[in-house]
Parts: C-alpha cells; structure tokens; sequence
C-alpha cells in the first residue's frame, strides 16, 4: 500500500498530503528535466539526416546518479552525451535545482538501484511521457551515442512492446538487459512497466535493478529486443572499447557466462555504431566525445556502410498528420528549453 | 717597453675590431640570405572547403594521385612493440611505407641500414626513398613511436605544390632557428627532398657526422641542412589555427584541457583533422583506430570532395 499510495501520487501530481509523512510529494514549480531543442552538428557537416531523426525518434534520458557524484561524474554526462537527447533527466536521492537533478525520496546506495529505477520510470512516464517515444535509462559512468541509438529504435516502433540494451542470459527465460551498458523502452513498454505495479503484476523484487526489470518485462509481455547491428555485431557494451577492443576481459569472468549472443572479442566486438560503453571515467567521456564527434579521418570511406531505417521515408513525406503534431509540441519545447538552458541550445 | 706595450694593445685592438666586423658580415650575410627566401607562410593550413567544392572532377583526381604519401618510419630493435604497432596499424595508409632500422630484427621487415647514429641513418634512409620513390611526391618521417591518420596529411598538403619545398610539422624554435619536432612527425615535398640530397654532398654545412663535442638532435641538424638550401619550417594548423600534429597522447591532451578548459573540454582540446599523436601504448592505438575509421554517429555526412579507400589488409579501420 506503500507502493500503491506513491504510484497514486506521482500520477496525480499535484496531490497533497493524502500520504504518509515519509513520502515527498512533488508539486513542482521548477522544471528538473532538461530539454534540448534539436540536434548538435560540427562546422562543415550535413546533419540534416541525424536532425530528421531528432525529431522522429525522440529520446527521453535519464541519468542515475547521487549528491556525491554530480561534481565528479554527473558533471561530465551533462557535458558531453546527454546533451544529445531530446530530454534529460539527472536522477538522485535529492532535489538539485541548480545541477538540476530530481530526487524521488530514496536513499543512496546500492540496496536503492531498483527503487531509484522504479520511481525514475514512473516520473517520466507523468512528466514526459506525451513528449517522448523511447526511454533510456543510463548510469553516470556510461557513455552513450545517443544519435547511433536512433538509428537502431528508427526501424521499430515506440507502440510496440520492446525493450533494448546488451542482453544477458541468466535467470530470465527471454534474456534480461545490462543495467550499466544502458536500456531502452519503447512507450508501449515504459506503459506496461507502470501498469505493472499499479495491479502489482511487477513489485519491488530485489535490489538487482537490471535482473528486476527484465523479470518485470517479461512478466508484462514486453520483448527483450536484438540490438546488434547488421552484421550482428553489439552495439550496447558493458566495458570501455580497449577492454573489448583488446580483448582484455578475463576467460573467468562472469562475462562469460552472461552475454545471450556470441561473444566476440577484437575488432569485430563492437558495431561502428556503438549506442553504448560502462565504467567510462570523466577523461574517457572526453575522449570518446573527441572521437566520435570531432576526430575523423578526411575522405575516408568507411567499411561499413549502414543502411537507411525505411521509416525515412515516412518521416520526410509532407502529407503526413502526425508531423504537425511533433512540429507543435517542439515549438513547445523550444520555449521550455530556451528558458531554462540556453548554452544546450548552441551549436558544438 | 711602452712601445713594445703599446703596441701590443693596438694589435689587440685592431684584432679585436677585426672579429666585430667581420662577425657583423656574417649575420649581415645570413640576414640578407634569410630575406631573400622569405618566410612566405610560417603557418600551413589545408586547403578551404569552398575551394574544394570549385574543383572539377579531373583535378580531383589529379590531387588525389598527386597527394600520395611515401612514409619513412626510423626503428631499432628496441622499439620493436612500437614498431610492430605501426607495421599493423597506420603505416597500412601510407601509399608506400618502409621501415628503416639500425640493425635487423628476425620478427620484423625492414631496410637495415646498418648505422648506429641517428643523424646518419636518416640521411641514408632519405636518400634510399628518394632514390625510390617512384611517382610519390610527399614523404612523411616519423618514429614508430608516433601515430599517423594519413587522410589528414594528405588534407594538409592537397593543394601544395609539391615540386615547391615544403617542410612541415610542429614547429619549435632554437635560437634563430626554427625546426620541426621529429616527434610529431616531419612532412617533406618531393623538392625539399631533392635540396636535401644535394646539400647533404656539403661536408662543410651539412656533415654527416658532427665535428662538435656534444651532439645536436637530428631535427636541429635536418633544419640547418634545409636552411641552407632556402627551405623552411612550417607550422602544420587547421583552419582554426590549432596544431595537427602533436608528441603527446590524445589522453594526455584530453587531461590537460580538462584543466585549462573545464568548460569546453573537447572543443579546446585537438583537432578535428589532427594528423598525429605520440606516447600510445598498443591498446590505446587499437581504440584510436576505432576512433577515427569507424566509431561514428549515425546522420552526421561530410561530403568530403576526395576519397580515401580502406587499405587491403588489415581489419581495424
């Protein structure tokens, strides 16, 4: 009735008091999230493809992060990657207006990872759930490439219930996905995972956020998605690249045992279109940012040459009803996003 | 005795004015030398994309076969995991790359030179690809101990005529003369090379092995060799003005821009179009490699107006 009495009062939002004291009702008056109002491209570079995408396949992030670690990780997210979702959402044990981050009444720790997730997915749901169609869920130390993410959810669509991340096999019968290498649902499955604790189908299991979901989803009939690439090569990955580059992860380890797909180790571990990378430090964020964003080679005509999503076509023919839908709501969002932060609106 | 005095501090005198006049000869000398070929472009820049886009489809391909690179890569056996890096890695851009070693290693090709001191093995290495360059017109030396993204080289050079001196890298200065740092690789057009061989028949100017007591580095004394044949340093920039070619890590420049520029870390840090990097462990190139050949994000197109093919044999770029 914990559960029940919170869920009550994040969906009704400007509820008050009808709770025990121990819970924090939000009736908010500052804006915690961050919304960016389009994509970011280079001096000299068509983006007009990347941009398409932005606004077709709109990415809602948040963060799981805590007071200790704003300054020296957090910080370093809202830098680089994040700046590349359609919206943010730095989730924390407290309220932070300047960073800006949200706290929904947990405590910090391990022991929290799936309270903080169960509360996170219920937040945005009632926030942004009209404003996004994909929802990812990432940790302050993963590194994500958020426009490589589109391409992958492009080809799929945000009614279906299906989630994405690096599968792993154990425990659950259809895989589960990696909590550090970050998950992504679709809107049908962040709906499904609501209900679920709303008719308590889905409850608070264990502290194992990632495993916990994954029993969840499958209880809540929604798909443990394949998102390696074309040449099945992973694009979500749970270590930096030298570790899977160089072939460094440990025969014993538990690795090993968990990945549902093959492993590969080399060269080949790793799609050029990477989505994801875990137990990235502050300099490495930088560093991959300078890579993947900045450093090139010129005229290099790349190996792999990915194919366009179908969907393109859909998302640029002008008759379409639902364009003048999403053209709305970014005007919406522009004005959000300009008041509260200007400098995400620059071009890199 | 005053006389004989006397005259001995006018002898000293008369010496003494003597080395003054004639040491302002000298500088007067090499001043005028110096301003005669004059420092038309300290700093090198690659060509505007605008005047990319104004070029016909002949002169791309003209550029494209004049812009091949002959890569000089100087190791020993000492540097053998270095060496072996660059033999996987970036040497596979060059159009031609040969490595040149003090003395033969069994695990690895190379042109043994059979020479102990630095200065002359590059000489001998220099004209050996001089010799056999073919139709390559630019030549890249660098240390195994430096990575090289070719592409960029040839960005930096595309619309330099090469049957003009050119002598490019990261400049440094000593005294009155300007070099470029071997660390961060040394660039050469195909007619500074030509002065270079000439000069280097110049026991006088340009020794083979120094007279001095103590020995000067081999980008000091590739400098002076040029210098005298009218050829000098250039700073190699983008259009911004920052360096392409660098002796430290891309880790390292990251860390040092982290606390400069804490609030543009990556903007501040490098180029765009950075040609080399130095002191990368093995692993640290095989993540740059992935970096810069294939790591990428999905709608972001350049339309460069040349095109670089992926070499044949290797798997990761």
């Amino acid at each position: 009735s914990l559960v029940n009495c919170l869920l009550q009062t994040v969906m009704l939002n400007f509820l008050e008091g009808s709770c025990l004291s121990g819970l924090m009702i939000h009736k908010e008056q500052v804006n915690l999230s961050i919304t960016n109002n389009h994509g970011l491209s280079l001096v000299g570079e068509d983006g007009t493809l990347a941009d398409t995408l932005y606004k077709h396949v709109r990415i809602l992030c948040w963060v799981m992060t805590g007071p200790n670690n704003l300054e020296k990780k957090a910080r370093h997210v809202k830098a680089t990657w994040s700046r590349h979702c359609n919206i943010v959402v730095f989730i924390s044990s407290v309220d932070d207006p300047d960073f800006p981050t949200v706290g929904l009444n947990t405590k910090e720790g391990r022991d929290q990872l799936y309270w903080k997730t169960i509360r996170a997915f219920h937040y945005v749901m009632d926030k942004h759930g009209d404003e996004a169609d994909w929802f990812l869920k990432a940790d302050d130390d993963t590194y994500v490439i958020v426009d490589n993410l589109r391409w992958i959810l492009a080809s799929h669509s945000p009614e279906d219930p299906v989630y994405f991340g690096r599968r792993f096999k154990p425990y659950v019968k259809q895989g589960y996905m990696s909590g550090g290498a970050g998950y992504v649902l679709s809107k049908e499955a962040l709906r499904r995972f609501v209900e679920g604790f709303r008719t308590k189908v889905c409850t608070h299991t264990s502290s194992v956020e990632d495993l916990a979901l994954g029993q969840c989803m499958e209880k809540v009939g929604v798909v443990a998605g394949d998102s390696r690439d074309t040449l099945q090569r992973e694009t979500f990955h749970p270590f930096v690249p030298e570790s899977h580059l160089t072939g460094t992860v440990s025969k014993t380890f538990w690795y090993w045992n968990y990945c549902y797909y093959p492993i590969v180790q080399g060269p080949q571990c790793c799609s050029d279109l990477a989505v994801s990378f875990h137990y990235v430090d502050p300099s490495h964020m930088y560093l991959l940012e300078y890579y993947t964003y900045h450093l090139r080679a010129f005229g290099y005509k790349y190996r792999y040459q990915p194919p366009e999503p179908n969907v393109i076509q859909d998302f640029n023919a002008p008759d379409k009803v639902e364009t003048g839908d999403i053209e709305e709501k970014l005007g919406v969002d522009q004005q959000e996003g300009e008041k509260k932060s200007p400098e995400l609106n620059e071009k890199l | 005795m005053m006389s004989e005095g006397s005259s001995f501090m006018k002898g000293l005198i008369l010496g003494g004015i003597f080395c003054l006049v004639m040491s302002f000869f000298e500088t007067f000398n090499s001043g005028t030398h110096s301003e005669g070929h004059e420092h038309l472009h300290h700093h090198l820049k690659p060509v505007s994309k605008d005047e990319l886009q104004k070029l016909s489809e002949s002169q791309m391909s003209d550029w494209t076969l004049q812009v091949r690179v002959y890569c000089l890569i100087m190791v020993t056996p000492k540097l053998l995991v270095h060496w072996a890096t660059a033999n996987d890695t970036w040497s596979k851009h060059c159009d031609k790359s040969v490595f040149y070693t003090s003395e033969s290693s069994k695990a690895l090709e190379a042109i043994d030179l059979q020479e102990q001191d630095e200065w002359a093995r590059l000489r001998k290495a220099i004209k050996h690809a001089y010799e056999n360059a073919g139709d390559l017109r630019w030549f890249f030396v660098a240390r195994p101990t430096t990575y090289a993204i070719i592409e960029n080289l040839k960005y930096l050079v595309l619309d330099k005529d090469p049957s003009q001196p050119f002598y490019i890298g990261h400049t440094e200065k000593s005294g009155e003369l300007d070099y470029v740092e071997y660390d961060s690789g040394i660039v050469l057009s195909y007619e500074a090379m030509r002065r270079l061989i000439e000069i280097f028949k110049d026991e006088d100017r340009c020794p083979e092995r120094g007279h001095a007591l103590w020995k000067t580095p081999e980008e000091k004394q590739l400098a002076t060799c040029l210098k005298y044949t009218g050829v000098f340093a250039e700073n190699g920039e983008d259009a911004q003005g920052k360096g392409l070619f660098n002796k430290k890590s891309v880790s390292s420049l990251i860390s040092d821009s982290m606390g400069q520029n804490p609030a543009d870390v990556v903007e501040a840090c490098c180029s765009d179009m950075a040609i080399t990097f130095g002191g990368m462990s093995p692993s640290q190139i095989q993540v740059l490699m992935y970096g810069v050949y294939r790591l990428r994000p999905y709608g972001h197109d350049f339309h460069d107006s040349l095109t670089f093919l992926p070499p044949n044999d290797s798997d990761n770029d």
